[in-house]
């Protein structure tokens, strides 16, 4: 590695614009004429429209156009989709309700869209919308997906009889009821992952703009993945073909998932742009965001866990029942099926499981794929039962779980997946030694002379991320490929420039890309510029998500860079009358092996464009692109510890130690690497401890929806983490490396439930883990 | 409508605002400076915060009109000349920021909360005087680090001054 | 947020002519509350009377044990105030723990106690210490002024200028925050003049700061946390909420007043 290469601990290229206040996001972006909107939004769960009048809102003051869904319907806007088909059980296909971007009839959440009113200001717009006039009729709504399958619940969408959209399963159910009624314990539980609300920091926003002139579309929008954004908007939205539509994802502040969908209002300003003959820049406030951002996780599980008289593990059962809430967000299906499932074996042998799932539509905002994604439930139902075991069966709990760890390789487990390395014992012991287990009796009795109650829990994760192999997930239902663009372009005087499909939005992409680029030709990552988030500029991509940056973004780019160094070389050996094989490239020079002979990279560049004296018949110019498609999915682990002190009297927890010990394979910047677990970290702390999203199930409201009373994870809740990392490299991409965006909130959960339930002795206690959620369940376990 | 006058970034503006208008919004639409952001309504993010008259204050929670006659510093006026602030600096060297939407209101919080404790800080009361500051990226984990750095390479260079 | 006239007072009179004059007006002093609540349209005053400019509106004044705090006080500047900290430093505590620095810059101990937010801080300590309220017409006893949730005896045209007390022999404050807001889930402010002992709690009411009177007995026989083992309070009369329940709320009281107690006894 250079200085600036593969492994080098970088600090980074956009950070200045950053630290600055230079940075570009949506709300930013000022075009001439630009007017602004406000959507009127359902207030109620569910109710039938009688009737809407915009009659009084169109006379405000600045108001320009009031649009609704018949107008939007007649000019044949089509619905939003779900783009991953997946059957029930019975073979029927998934039952999807239709989601106008604008409902015309029924209103199925709070939140819900009905009408656009542009006027020449925000404060305009919105005082109009307040006068848009809506007759409801109210209906019964359902806020939890148990109780929206049960008989005689209202019913959501006509598509999805008795709400169910899917029963899908996954597994051998015999085997697995055969091992339990052989088994010599059988550990069970009843599990809830509480649903999240994503918050990234920077509230969604789109700006519309329609060109008449050039009959073109743009549109500026908070997405992670902008060239799907511009298919999905072309090819079933038709909002407009995908060559006059031109979709651009500048500076955006943090996605979490939650930007992937392509959401009614991007559809609905663009349209609006066209039909007013204005530029329509519409900006979330973050109430709108917690109404109507895709929410996270909100599954409940029955599981049961069986063992043999040696303890090893002989099955998993496991009947999940997944909120979809009120309408099929983009990849919706997908979460609690194939992200989820699939990764139900977690570290261990496990000879039979089964899993079945129900997904359920119910009156709250859409659920959807979340930091992790189906792998924070997997791992947290298997850790928890796991964790839960031990103690009846009275074993540590590192070593029933070093007992039951996979430890050959490649892996196929019983639900698809392929596991390809893997180390979990150093993981397991890395963590354990630094967070000093063998010392924690003695801290406990210490903590217990303070009064405060010490515990310690820890949590063996593994994830398949990287996703993935196009021909395996579309076999699997997926609408689209996952594979990724790349297009590495040198400038005739030897800058050069990488285009990518994938997308930045805290990732730190323009440094870790360009770092590949340095490490490859020695020249200084300032001489290398990222560009992504433009359709215009590149040309096609699927963007990032599921940490496929760094296993499927990067594996291109090295594509693309192999093909640049191979014309390169021929060039440098025709100007240097040398062998092609004899040339390397380092420190910014072409240089053959073994003698003093150099030629300036630069000047194999300017080579290249002046194209006076190139080797025959080769083509000017130096500039290549490629696509990578996985072969696999990548499967980082690792293991994490938590140690916490709960105060008994207000039920407090407070973590004292936070150990996270990953294997993510080859690391191209440790120090970015880093920063992705602190924060998937805090947000899995944020889940176990502070963040509860509640709807009120008689009205449905959504009683959490400002920072006054959803608990984001601030600096005083958290410790500063000990983090580490080991390191089996991925056999499945060109540069070993795993993926570690999505690991810190996968992992840590269970360990830190584990080790809250470790203090307070008692089990029964779900997330999250407020003050007073720990002070009852203690209250409730001395009364027993 | 209300006339509104202030120096921003040592910079004499003014300008015709509704008086609804929050300072936030004009510094952002009437002056063009976007790099003071608004993350929440409910005044709790911090994405927003400049200097008033030396003081860290939330600009989504006053007025323009209530900010007239006053000096507002914000995140682009904080480097002098090209060279970035030592908490500017600070947080890039130690990786304190990813999507960099808080950074702005971060930085602001952190050069203020520096001023206030020029015998230096630890990191509990870091992490106390953070509580006006919202970060949903990195954990605060390189925050607190680069607030740390920055607080104790500022205090040994007002010492070397005294 | 709905539009709205926007006034600068230059005095306490001035802002009263000014409030007498407008359609549905507000005094508005930092704005922590009232521009939060306007920005979500829950509040809707036709104009806004500002007060951060009225200079005999600031000011921290102690005498031996006389305190006196002028309504445009800073809750930074209350904390951050030596001489009151040597006078009572549980009052400096509670301000030092109100919202968090940006917020503690603009707001103000007048527009605290005027707002009276079942949540907020001030009212507890007030209370406790039995304040004295002082208004451009009148000075009102804390024990009449909080007449229940965002309701004060405060009336119209009536503006808060200053609150003054004498510091207790011993005082503390203790505060459980709720996890999201910040503010106040239970707090409790406890205050000892000689054998009477004072006990205020702020979050937890169903109808705004209250008087611990089970507390309080308990304490005037022995001022130490020891003296509370096994006194409970009535969740009866106590907020239930997403955050909290009653009972919750009630074990809160009875925890933080310890806390607070022994942190008055340092």
């Amino acid at each position: 590695m250079g200085i600036e290469g593969i492994g080098a601990r970088v600090a980074r290229k956009e950070d200045r614009r950053f630290v600055t206040g230079a940075g570009r996001y949506v709300d930013d972006m000022v075009v001439p004429g630009m007017k602004h909107a406000a959507f009127v939004r359902s207030p109620h769960a569910h109710a039938r429209i009688k009737g809407i009048d915009v009659t009084a809102a169109q006379a405000m003051p600045g108001v320009i156009a009031v649009l609704g869904g018949r107008e939007l319907q007649a000019d044949g806007i089509g619905n939003l989709i779900c783009g991953w088909m997946i059957h029930s059980k019975d073979g029927s296909p998934m039952n999807m309700g239709a989601w106008s971007p604008l409902a015309t009839e029924t209103v199925r959440y709070v939140g819900d869209a009905v009408a656009i009113v542009v006027a020449e200001t925000k404060g305009q717009a919105r005082d109009a919308a307040e006068a848009v006039e809506i007759d409801y009729e109210e209906l019964p709504a359902v806020t939890e997906a148990v109780a929206a399958l049960e008989a005689g619940a209202p019913q959501i969408h006509p598509e999805a009889n008795g709400n169910l959209i899917y029963d899908w399963e996954i597994g051998e159910a015999k085997a697995v009821d055969e091992a339990i009624s052989r088994a010599a314990h059988v550990t069970r539980m009843r599990i809830v992952n509480n649903r999240l609300v994503p918050n990234a920091m920077e509230p969604r926003a789109a700006l519309g703009h329609y060109d008449k002139a050039e009959d073109h579309y743009t549109c500026w929008t908070t997405s992670q993945n902008p060239h799907v954004a511009r298919l999905v908007m072309s090819a079933f939205y038709n909002v407009a073909p995908e060559n006059k539509l031109r979709v651009i994802a500048p500076d955006v502040g943090g996605g979490f998932g939650s930007k992937i969908y392509i959401y009614p209002e991007e559809i609905v300003c663009l349209w609006a742009s066209k039909k007013s003959g204005v530029p329509v820049k519409w900006v979330a406030d973050r109430t709108e965001s917690f109404l109507t951002d895709a929410h996270g996780r909100d599954h409940v599980s029955e599981v049961q866990m069986a063992f043999d008289a040696d303890n090893r593990m002989t099955a998993l059962k496991v009947d999940t029942i997944a909120n979809f809430g009120a309408y099929m967000s983009l990849f919706s299906s997908a979460v609690p099926t194939y992200l989820y499932a699939t990764l139900l074996s977690g570290q261990y042998v496990i000879p039979a499981i089964h899993a079945n799932v129900r997904a359920v539509y119910t009156n709250t905002a859409p659920v959807d794929a979340y930091r992790g994604a189906g792998r924070p439930e997997a791992t947290y139902l298997l850790e928890r039962i796991v964790e839960t075991a031990a103690r009846e069966l009275g074993v540590p709990p590192a070593e029933l779980r070093r007992k039951n760890f996979i430890r050959e390789f490649p892996y196929q487990t019983p639900v698809i997946m392929n596991y390809d390395a893997g180390d979990y014992e150093a993981s397991l012991s890395a963590a354990m030694e630094a967070a000093d287990y063998a010392g924690f009796e003695k801290r406990r009795d210490e903590a217990k002379a303070r009064g405060k109650l010490r515990g310690i829990g820890m949590s063996c994760y593994i994830e398949a991320c990287g996703i993935a192999p196009s021909a395996a997930v579309g076999s699997l239902g997926a609408g689209v490929g996952l594979w990724e663009s790349a297009e590495v372009r040198v400038n005739a005087a030897g800058t050069i420039e990488v285009l990518t499909g994938s997308h930045s939005h805290g990732q730190g992409h323009e440094t870790t890309f360009a770092q590949l680029v340095s490490d490859r030709f020695g020249v200084g990552i300032d001489t290398v510029n990222i560009v992504h988030g433009d359709t215009d500029k590149v040309q096609m991509g699927m963007g990032t998500y599921g940490s496929r940056s760094g296993a499927v973004g990067m594996s291109a780019i090295v594509k693309a860079l192999d093909k640049v160094e191979k014309k390169a070389k021929k060039i440098a050996a025709h100007l240097m009358e040398a062998d092609e094989g004899d040339i390397v490239i380092e420190n910014g020079e072409c240089k053959v092996a073994g003698t003093d002979k150099t030629v300036p990279w630069f000047q194999v560049a300017l080579a290249a464009y002046t194209a006076h004296n190139l080797p025959e018949g080769m083509e000017p110019g130096l500039k290549e692109g490629a696509f990578y498609d996985p072969s696999n999915f990548t499967f980082p682990a690792g293991c994490y510890i938590c140690e916490v002190e709960v105060d008994p009297d207000t039920g407090k927890t407070e973590i004292v130690q936070f150990v996270a010990a990953d294997d993510f394979g080859n690391i191209i910047n440790p120090m970015i690497v880093e920063g992705q677990v602190h924060g998937g970290i805090a947000q899995g702390v944020g889940q176990a401890l502070l963040e509860g999203t509640r709807y009120d199930p008689g009205s449905g409201q959504l009683v959490t929806a400002s920072y006054m009373d959803y608990t984001m994870p601030r600096a005083d809740d958290l410790p500063s983490f000990q983090v580490s990392t080991s390191n089996t490299p991925c056999p499945g991409n060109p540069l070993g490396i795993k993926g570690c965006g999505e690991a810190g909130a996968i992992g840590s959960p269970p360990a830190v439930i584990n080790a809250i339930t470790d203090a307070i002795g008692t089990n029964d206690l779900t997330m999250p883990a407020t003050p007073q959620a720990v002070w009852s369940a203690l209250k409730s376990a001395t009364r027993h | 409508m209300s006339k509104v006058e202030m120096m921003v970034n040592g910079r004499k503006v003014a300008g015709e605002v509704e008086d609804r208008t929050l300072l936030v919004h004009f510094l952002r639409e009437n002056l063009g400076m976007t790099g003071t952001h608004v993350g929440c309504d409910t005044s709790q993010c911090g994405a927003c915060v400049v200097h008033l008259d030396g003081k860290a204050v939330k600009s989504c929670s006053m007025l323009a009109a209530q900010a007239s006659g006053s000096d507002v510093i914000t995140i682009e006026g904080l480097a002098a000349g090209g060279e970035l602030h030592p908490v500017q600096a600070a947080f890039k060297e130690h990786h304190g920021l990813q999507c960099g939407f808080c950074t702005p209101g971060m930085i602001m919080a952190a050069v203020d909360m520096i001023n206030r404790h020029p015998g230096g800080l630890d990191e509990k009361t870091v992490r106390a005087e953070l509580e006006g500051n919202i970060c949903r990226c990195t954990g605060y984990h390189n925050i607190v680090k680069a607030i740390l750095a920055a607080s104790g390479q500022m205090s040994a260079g007002a010492a070397r001054a005294a | 947020m709905y539009q709205t006239n926007y006034h600068r007072a230059s005095s306490v009179d001035d802002a009263v002519k000014l409030l007498k004059s407008s359609d549905d007006g507000k005094l508005l002093a930092g704005g922590m509350t009232l521009i939060a609540a306007m920005k979500t349209r829950l509040a809707a005053p036709s104009d806004l009377i500002d007060l951060r400019h009225v200079g005999e509106l600031k000011g921290i004044s102690v005498a031996g044990k006389e305190v006196t705090i002028a309504a445009g006080t800073t809750h930074a500047e209350v904390a951050a105030h030596g001489e009151l900290a040597r006078a009572c430093h549980a009052i400096c505590h509670l301000a030092s723990h109100i919202g968090d620095p940006h917020v503690r810059h603009m707001g103000t101990i007048g527009g605290s106690i005027a707002n009276n937010d079942p949540a907020a801080d001030y009212p507890a300590g007030l209370l406790a210490l039995g304040a004295t309220i002082v208004t451009n017409s009148r000075e009102i006893a804390a024990d009449d002024y909080f007449t229940g949730m965002f309701e004060t005896a405060l009336e119209e045209g009536e503006v808060v200028t200053a609150v003054k007390f004498t510091a207790p022999d011993q005082c503390g404050y203790a505060k459980f925050p709720n996890p999201a807001s910040r503010y106040a889930l239970t707090g409790v402010f406890v205050a000892r003049r000689g054998g009477e002992v004072r006990v205020a709690v702020t979050g937890a009411g169903d109808d705004g700061v209250f008087r611990a009177t089970a507390i309080e007995e308990a304490l005037a026989g022995s001022f130490d946390p020891s003296a509370l083992e096994g006194v409970s309070v009535s969740a009866d009369d106590l907020m239930s909420d997403i955050h909290a329940s009653a009972d919750y709320r009630a074990n809160l009281v009875v925890v933080m007043a310890k806390r607070a107690v022994a942190a008055a006894k340092g």
